[in-house]
This record gives structure tokens, C-alpha cells and sequence, in this order.
């Protein structure tokens, strides 16, 4: 661990001048995940930012008939939130996969966003990684990679976003509300995370003088039929292999409209508007479920450990999508697959 | 010791070094702080294989508060031939010497200890260290290097057996089957990582508190690796957070913390990281062929069982992993083969019941598919095959209760319910299915000693240089003290993880309460005899003419 300078910012305001006065500066708030990047030398802050005392903390109602979710709101507090539980289960359903109960108490919903992957080369420093050290390479791509991406992956990188809440805010359209020294803005979530292309150490598109202040959620929760399953090495405190939220809206059978976002295999949450379209105005049937699988896969690849995610995710789309369909979502607490 | 008609043996009781555990009192081997302690921190290899052409510590001396950068081209005079660097445990070869030259022989080797006023510098520090390696190219995947294996015997001991001939019988038998398992490498890490905390006296003295299983172990591997005499060493290992073997072996914190102490002449505590944890020993990937064979009706013909397990290029370890299927199942024809494949990682090392967890698994797995194509129930097929004697030394056992644990076990799980179709038992969306498996253990008694004090105010205390990593030595060795001498358990302590306590050898093996327990017994049997002697000396005593089995010991 470096040494870094520990300051404590008053305001947004504060922290955005605080964050454009230093380059080498960086928030915390939980700190679960950046402390162990600086402790193992992944990252190297010069100055630390703590926000922890900035007013970000209260769920509340748009005016659109939304919650907006302020951007340091705990993980367990937002998973127990009424609102969330009555109206979003699907999002307090995909926290709830996620970590453990001491980690949620104290991870934040802006820091659950800006979690880096946990692919092993990017913690060791000993390791070329173009993530961590651009055009050093990729170790993983001839790797272990079992972990690793089999859609929108780049041949610079193929790690996974790590997160089970952003799959859920994926597929409920969140928006991402960030401050700057030009006030604030609005991002769609799926412009949110990016693709690893050539700059795979650029994880989303915020700027670098921004601070997220809330996470904001359209009025449509999708409350009644709606899943997160999440495939993993073990049942509980392990990210995911493959994990799927699926939302649905059935009128007579028949899908009206259908949300579908992939967990553990891309740089982001991934979507695939053509696997959603050829399932709205289709019958909520297996076979409708494996027609969209088929769809939202046809282009993924492995990289030879991983291989076996394609399958996987194919049966895990289809498993998702029948809980949904039925209301029989799966369950954070038997973790077993119903 | 069933617990009828003794005060202690076999009654359950609350652990008598529970307390200080839940409260923290009790000090584990990096807990200890003296007086003007430096921190050490281990830099690893970022290699595998090949050597140190530089380490660059220049920027890592500047930072203020470090006391002094240690490598191979700056540190004390070390032992310098293989013999100094052995231990009770070592397998045959040429151990690993920390800091000892510019060779790396696995990834992860320490190949430099900073030493600072604080952990925290210590580990700065050492991010600001750079190496220049000449890398040579690196072989550390079992699998892909089948070709390089070698069967090796040493010692005398080729962990290989014969007996009749199983390639024929396999040839003329129905039933046949052959399979491989493989099993990947495993760490223990167990809870407490691995520090040391070396104690600089001042007189030429050295206390070390070590995380280990075995204190004399590392008592006279210290001893030998700096010249020192063994009364200028004592190791202390008190409390240990959990070992599962891999403390049975010095490991490199504690040369690191004394090589550290001896040249800066003060206190040095060195503590592994848990990333670090996995540079140390490991359970040996593996590779198992097993072919078996059997009559119409499912008795065994022909056992075939082959390991193939790594090591590392400079140590050949290696524990008996065939040869279990003949202390269990009857059989006339077997070869047993063991070989090793040389890598370049550190040397595997003991992780429970080395040798019989790896054995046993294969065996185990093949018989459950030799019964599926004899369709037989598995549980039938291991009674079919039930040896009472153990066949590669031709001994009946002298006690061997496993038909009777069959039986029961078959009993309490409902195993008459199970259905023997794959696939055929669900639960919800789960496949799930019943297992059975055999695990058998040698009772093994090892050498080892104790001292019994008995005061006249009545306290007892007993000692014995073993440690308790976690099965609860302590409590073991007061509740033998307690009932020999029949004194109340809260008089009774027990002293341990100290090598200038009385000999024992490292704990492991499960034979710990055999040896010190029965060492225990032996100590307490002399004094019962001292105080007959004195209760005989009294006038008018009543126990004159007693012997010592007409006498019971107890607390009034």
C-alpha cells in the first residue's frame, strides 16, 4: 500500500473540486473493493476522498412516479427497502445474490457501479494486464479464464463486470445521475459501462471529475414476473458464472413486453434488444424462451476454460425467463435452482 | 475410554483453553510485541523459474523508517549443506534455502525481506523493490508433463507392490473397469497465516514466537541454518490458528525472522500475507489410473492402481497412496505404482491424512463404478471384498471395527431406501444422488515424553514440547492428568508449544494423543508411585503393604 493523502469532502460541490484539483485523487465510501486494489498495488491513489458525509443517502420518489436512489444508500439498506422490495424485487433480489451480509452493509449503490472486475491477472501485479497497465497485454485470453467474458469481449480484454445489482438496474432502465462542475447529468444505464474495445482501462463513461450522486428507476418495476438467477462455483459468496435477470409483462399468455440482462459475461450487464423484441408479442413459452437464448448467444465465444458458459447461460436465459413467466422467482435465501 | 466409570476420559467438557481463545487473550505467534519490534516484509518471485540478475533496493532504503533490504547478495552467514536445512518431516532432496543464492524454484519465493519500524513501511517499501530476472521457460502443469514422470524410491521405500499377476487376471475376468481422477492442487490456509515473532535477547539468546506444529522441529532447524547451540534457541508456539500439515515444516517466515533479528540485533516479527500463503506446501495435484477387475459374482481378481503426483524439482515428496485397497478389500492380484513428475513449485507437503484423503478418494470412486457394472449394491460390494488382515505385510489387524461401521452407518442413513438408477432421485430441479465411501486411518504412537509436577498446595502440572493446533491437546492432557491422579480438572495445567519442554514430536499423523497422552500416563504413573511411597512412610499407615493397583487416587 501507497501512501496517499486522506481528505473528507463537505458537499458534492466540495468533492467535485476536490476530485479535479488532484488527478491522482480518488472517492471512497465503503472501500470494498478499492481497498484491496490498493493494497495490492493495483491502484495507487495520491489522495483519497472521502464522501461518506455528503447527503446521499435517501431513497425518494420522482416526480415520474420513480425512486431515485441516492448514490451512498448501503446495498442491505436498499435491498430491505420497502419500496425496493414491493416494486423492485427483482432489484433487491439481485443485491441480495450478491457478497455477503457484512460486505452489502457496507458497499454503497454508487460504489457497487464502479466495482472493477475480479479477474485474477488484474490483482496481480506481477501479471501483464492491458486493465491495469495499458498495452501490457492480456493474460487471461491464453489463461486461466474460466471466469471470463464470452460476449462483447475485445481482444485486449475479456473480464466481466463483477456486479449481480447493475444486471438488475440493466434491465430495469435505470438512469445514473453524476455531478460535475457543469451540474448535473442524466445516463442511461446501458451508456453507463463500456465495452473493452481498445481502452479496457476506461471501465464506464463517466468523466473523471464527476462524483455519481443517485441511481434513478422508471415507475415500471416489473414486480410480478420477474428473476435474478445467478449460476455460480458455490452457493453463496462467490460471483457469478452466469447470472440472468429476466422481467416480463404477460397479458394472456401472451409477453407484452420482456427485459432480459446477463451477469458475469461481458465487460458490462449485458442486453441484447433483438433477444427482448422476438420475445414481446410472443407466447410465454419454452420454446420462446430457448428462440431468445438462441438469439442473445448467437454471437458469443469462449476462450477455452469458459467454453462452457455458453450452455450455461443458453439453459440459465431459459430457466430465468420460465421463473419469471410463472412468478416464481428465484430465491436468494434456498439458493437452490427451483 | 468409553466414559463408564472414569471422572474425565470420554465426558464431555468445555475446552480448557477456550476461554482465552474466545477472549483473545490467547497470543498467536505474530500477536507478540516487545520492545523496539521491526516488521519484516517477504517480497516474492515474480517467477517461476530462472535467477536474479539484480534486486534494485536503492529507492526502497530511502524511505524513512526502513531499517535495511535482505537478499541473497546481502544477508548473514547461512548453513550452508543440505543436512542443516532438513527437519523432522523433510522428504528426501535438497530443501529450499530462503535468501540463499540467485536461483528461483517457484513462483512466489521470497527473494527479499525489507525490515522497517512498521509493517506498513515494510510493505511500501517493498512495492518500490525492482528485479531483473533472467527467466528461463517454466513447467508447472501435471497434466501436460505426464511424459516426464519417474517412479522414485528412496530410503528404501518404493511405495510400488506386486502381487500375483493382475494383468492376467484382468484379461480372464467378466467384470472390468478403468478409470482416472484427477485432483487439483490444495492449499490449507488455514486461519492465523504463518509469522514468527524472533525475540533478540541480547545475550546471544534468540525466543522465537513461530506459527508451527512441531517447536523442537523448528528449534533445531534454527539451531542448524544460523550455528547456533540449542540452548541459545527456544521456540514457543503456544496457540496455533490451525495447521491441517502445513506447519509440520519449518516454513520461511521463521528463517526470514531470526536471519532479520541476528543482523540487526533487535526483535523482528515477519508475517506471511494470505497471498502468500500459497507459495508454501500443498496437497499434490494428481493423477490416478486405477483398473480393476472382478468375478461373475463381484469379487475382486485384479487391482491395478497408479499415482502420478507432482513435486518439486529439488525435493521428491511423496506419501503411500496405493496401497490402502489392501488393507480393505480382499485380492490376489495387484500392482501398485507411484510416480512423480518434477515442476517447478515449491515441494508439496502433509494436508490430512496425506497419502489415505488422495488413496482412498480413487480407490473409493473406482469400486462405486466396479459395482455399478457387477450391479451390485455398493455397500454389498465392499462386504463382499472385506479383508480382515492386511495384506501387503500379511498381518491380521488387532482391532478392526469397519463391518460393525458399515452396519450402523447403512442403519441411521436409510440406505435400504436408496435407488441404485442414475438419475433417478430428485429433489426439486436437483439430481441428487446417496454415496458411500470408506476412510481408514493407521493408529500410529510415536516417541514422546512429559513431566508431572505435583505441589503440596495440589495444583498439577503437566508438560510436553507438543503443540495443539486445534483438536485440543490442552484439554486432552489435563483430563489425563486429572483422572490418573484423581484431583479436580481446575487443578491440573497443561503446558505445551515449547521446545524446552520435555521431547515430542511434531503434532500430526493423529497420533498425538497416543504418544503424548500415553506419555502423560506414564509421567502421572510415577508420581502415583511417589505418593504411596510417601503415604506408606507415615506412622501406623494404612496403606502399608498396598501395591499400587489396590490404590484409587482421589480428591477428598
Amino acid at each position: 500500500m501507497n501512501n496517499f493523502e486522506f481528505t473528507r469532502a463537505t458537499d458534492v460541490a466540495d468533492a467535485v473540486r476536490q476530485i479535479a484539483a488532484d488527478p491522482g485523487a480518488t472517492f471512497v465510501a465503503g472501500g470494498t473493493n478499492l481497498i484491496d486494489l490498493i493494497k495490492e498495488g493495483v491502484t495507487k491513489p495520491s489522495r483519497l476522498i472521502d464522501i461518506t458525509r455528503l447527503q446521499l443517502n435517501r431513497v425518494e420518489e420522482t416526480s415520474d412516479g420513480g425512486l431515485r436512489i441516492g448514490a451512498l444508500v448501503p446495498n442491505s439498506d436498499l435491498a430491505y427497502h420497502p419500496q425496493i422490495d414491493k416494486r423492485y424485487p427483482l432489484l433487491a433480489s439481485a443485491i441480495l445474490a450478491g457478497a455477503s451480509p457484512q460486505l452489502r452493509n457496507m458497499a454503497t449503490t454508487g460504489g457497487n457501479l464502479l466495482q472493477r472486475t475480479r479477474c485474477f491477472y488484474f490483482y496481480d501485479t506481477t501479471t501483464p494486464c492491458n486493465k491495469r497497465e495499458p498495452g501490457s497485454g492480456c493474460s487471461a485470453i491464453d489463461g486461466l479464464n474460466r471466469m471470463h467474458a464470452i460476449l462483447g469481449a475485445s481482444e485486449h480484454c475479456i473480464a466481466t463486470h463483477p456486479s449481480d445489482m447493475c444486471v438488475a438496474l440493466a434491465a430495469l432502465e435505470a438512469h445514473v445521475l453524476a455531478a460535475g462542475h457543469n451540474g448535473e447529468r442524466s445516463i442511461a444505464f446501458a451508456d453507463f459501462h463500456r465495452l473493452p474495445g481498445d481502452t479496457p482501462h476506461i471501465d464506464t463513461n463517466l468523466n473523471k471529475d464527476e462524483i455519481i450522486t443517485a441511481v434513478e428507476l422508471p415507475p415500471n418495476g416489473f414486480a410480478k414476473n420477474y428473476s435474478y438467477l445467478k449460476i455460480r462455483d458455490r452457493l453463496s459468496y462467490a460471483f457469478a458464472l452466469v447470472s440472468v435477470a429476466a422481467a416480463l409483462e404477460i397479458e394472456n399468455g401472451v409477453i407484452r413486453q420482456a427485459r432480459l440482462a446477463l451477469g458475469g459475461v461481458a465487460h458490462k450487464p449485458w442486453r441484447d434488444r433483438r433477444a427482448e423484441a422476438q420475445l414481446s408479442g410472443a407466447p410465454a413459452t419454452r420454446e420462446s424462451f430457448m428462440g431468445a437464448a438462441q438469439t442473445l448467444l448467437s454471437d458469443a465465444r469462449g476462450f477455452g476454460h469458459n467454453d462452457f458458459k455458453i450452455e450455461l447461460a443458453r439453459r440459465a436465459i431459459v430457466r430465468a425467463l420460465s421463473q419469471a413467466a410463472s412468478a416464481t422467482p428465484q430465491s436468494q435465501i434456498d439458493k437452490r435452482v427451483r | 475410554m468409553t466414559g463408564v466409570g472414569t471422572n474425565y476420559f470420554g465426558k464431555p467438557m468445555s475446552r480448557v483453553d477456550g476461554r482465552a481463545k474466545v477472549t483473545g487473550a490467547a497470543k498467536y505467534a505474530a500477536e507478540h510485541n516487545v520492545a523496539g519490534l521491526a516488521y519484516g516484509y517477504a517480497v516474492a518471485s515474480a517467477i517461476a523459474r530462472g535467477r536474479i540478475r539484480a534486486i534494485h533496493t536503492a529507492e526502497a532504503l530511502a524511505v524513512p523508517g526502513v531499517l535495511d533490504i535482505f537478499t541473497h547478495a546481502h544477508r548473514p552467514k547461512l548453513a550452508s549443506s543440505d543436512e542443516k536445512y532438513g527437519d523432522e518431516v523433510a522428504p528426501p532432496g535438497s530443501p529450499f534455502r530462503p535468501l540463499y543464492d540467485d536461483q528461483i524454484r517457484f513462483s512466489g519465493q521470497p527473494v527479499a525481506l525489507v525490515v522497517a519500524e512498521d509493517p506498513e513501511t515494510a510493505r511500501f517499501a517493498a512495492s518500490l523493490i525492482r528485479i531483473d530476472y533472467d527467466q528461463r521457460t517454466h513447467i508447472t502443469d501435471l497434466e501436460g508433463n505426464r511424459g516426464r514422470a519417474r517412479a522414485v524410491s528412496e530410503n528404501g521405500e518404493s511405495h510400488s507392490h506386486k502381487r500375483g499377476n493382475a494383468t492376467r487376471a484382468f484379461d480372464h475376468s467378466p467384470i472390468r473397469i478403468e478409470v482416472e481422477y484427477r485432483m487439483p492442487v490444495e492449499h490449507h490456509n488455514p486461519m492465523e497465516m504463518f509469522g514468527a515473532t524472533a525475540i533478540w535477547e541480547g545475550d546471544g539468546r534468540i525466543t522465537i514466537y513461530d506459527k508451527t506444529q512441531g517447536p523442537l522441529n523448528c528449534r533445531n532447524y534454527v539451531a542448524n541454518v544460523f550455528g547456533m547451540s540449542q540452548d541459545a534457541v527456544r521456540v514457543l508456539s503456544p496457540y496455533v490458528g490451525g495447521g491441517f500439515g502445513s506447519g509440520l515444516r519449518p516454513q520461511y517466515e521463521l528463517p526470514l525472522a531470526v536471519l532479520a533479528a541476528r543482523a540487526l540485533r533487535r526483535s523482528v516479527q515477519v508475517t506471511l500475507t494470505r497471498q502468500q500463503m500459497f507459495t508454501i506446501g500443498y496437497r499434490a495435484a494428481n493423477i490416478q489410473s486405477l483398473v480393476l477387475a472382478a468375478d461373475a459374482d463381484g469379487r475382486l481378481t485384479s487391482f491395478r492402481h497408479e499415482w502420478l503426483g507432482m513435486t518439486s524439482r529439488f525435493e521428491n515428496f511423496q506419501r503411500s497412496y496405493v496401497t490402502w485397497s489392501s488393507q480393505l478389500y480382499k485380492c490376489d492380484n495387484v500392482e501398485f505404482t507411484q510416480k512423480l513428475v518434477k515442476l517447478d513449485h515449491n515441494t508439496p507437503c502433509d494436508m490430512r491424512a496425506p497419502g489415505g484423503a488422495e488413496g482412498l478418494f480413487a480407490i473409493e470412486c473406482a469400486m462405486d463404478e466396479l459395482a455399478y457394472a457387477a450391479n451390485l449394491d455398493p455397500l454389498a460390494l465392499r462386504l463382499l471384498n472385506y479383508s480382515d488382515k492386511d495384506q501387503i505385510d500379511d498381518k491380521p489387524y488387532s482391532s478392526k471395527e469397519l463391518r460393525e461401521c458399515y452396519r450402523q452407518g447403512a442403519e441411521r442413513f436409510g440406505w435400504s431406501k436408496r435407488s441404485a438408477k442414475p438419475r433417478s432421485m430428485r429433489e426439486g430441479n436437483e439430481l441428487v444422488g446417496w454415496g458411500m465411501a470408506t476412510g481408514i486411518w493407521e493408529a500410529m504412537q510415536m516417541e514422546a515424553s512429559a513431566k508431572a509436577v505435583l505441589t503440596a498446595n495440589g495444583s498439577f502440572e503437566i508438560a510436553s514440547a507438543t503443540a495443539d493446533i486445534g483438536p485440543g491437546t490442552y484439554t486432552m492432557m489435563t483430563q489425563v492428568a486429572a483422572e490418573m491422579l484423581g484431583v479436580p480438572i481446575e487443578h491440573v495445567t497443561a503446558k505445551l508449544g515449547d521446545s524446552g519442554l520435555p521431547h515430542a514430536p511434531v503434532e500430526g499423523g493423529s497420533f498425538t494423543t497416543s504418544s503424548v497422552g500415553c506419555a502423560i500416563q506414564t509421567a502421572c504413573r510415577a508420581v502415583q508411585k511417589e505418593l504411596l511411597w510417601l503415604a506408606q512412610k507415615a506412622p501406623h499407615s494404612p496403606f502399608a503393604g498396598a501395591k499400587l493397583e489396590d490404590v484409587t487416587f482421589a480428591d477428598d
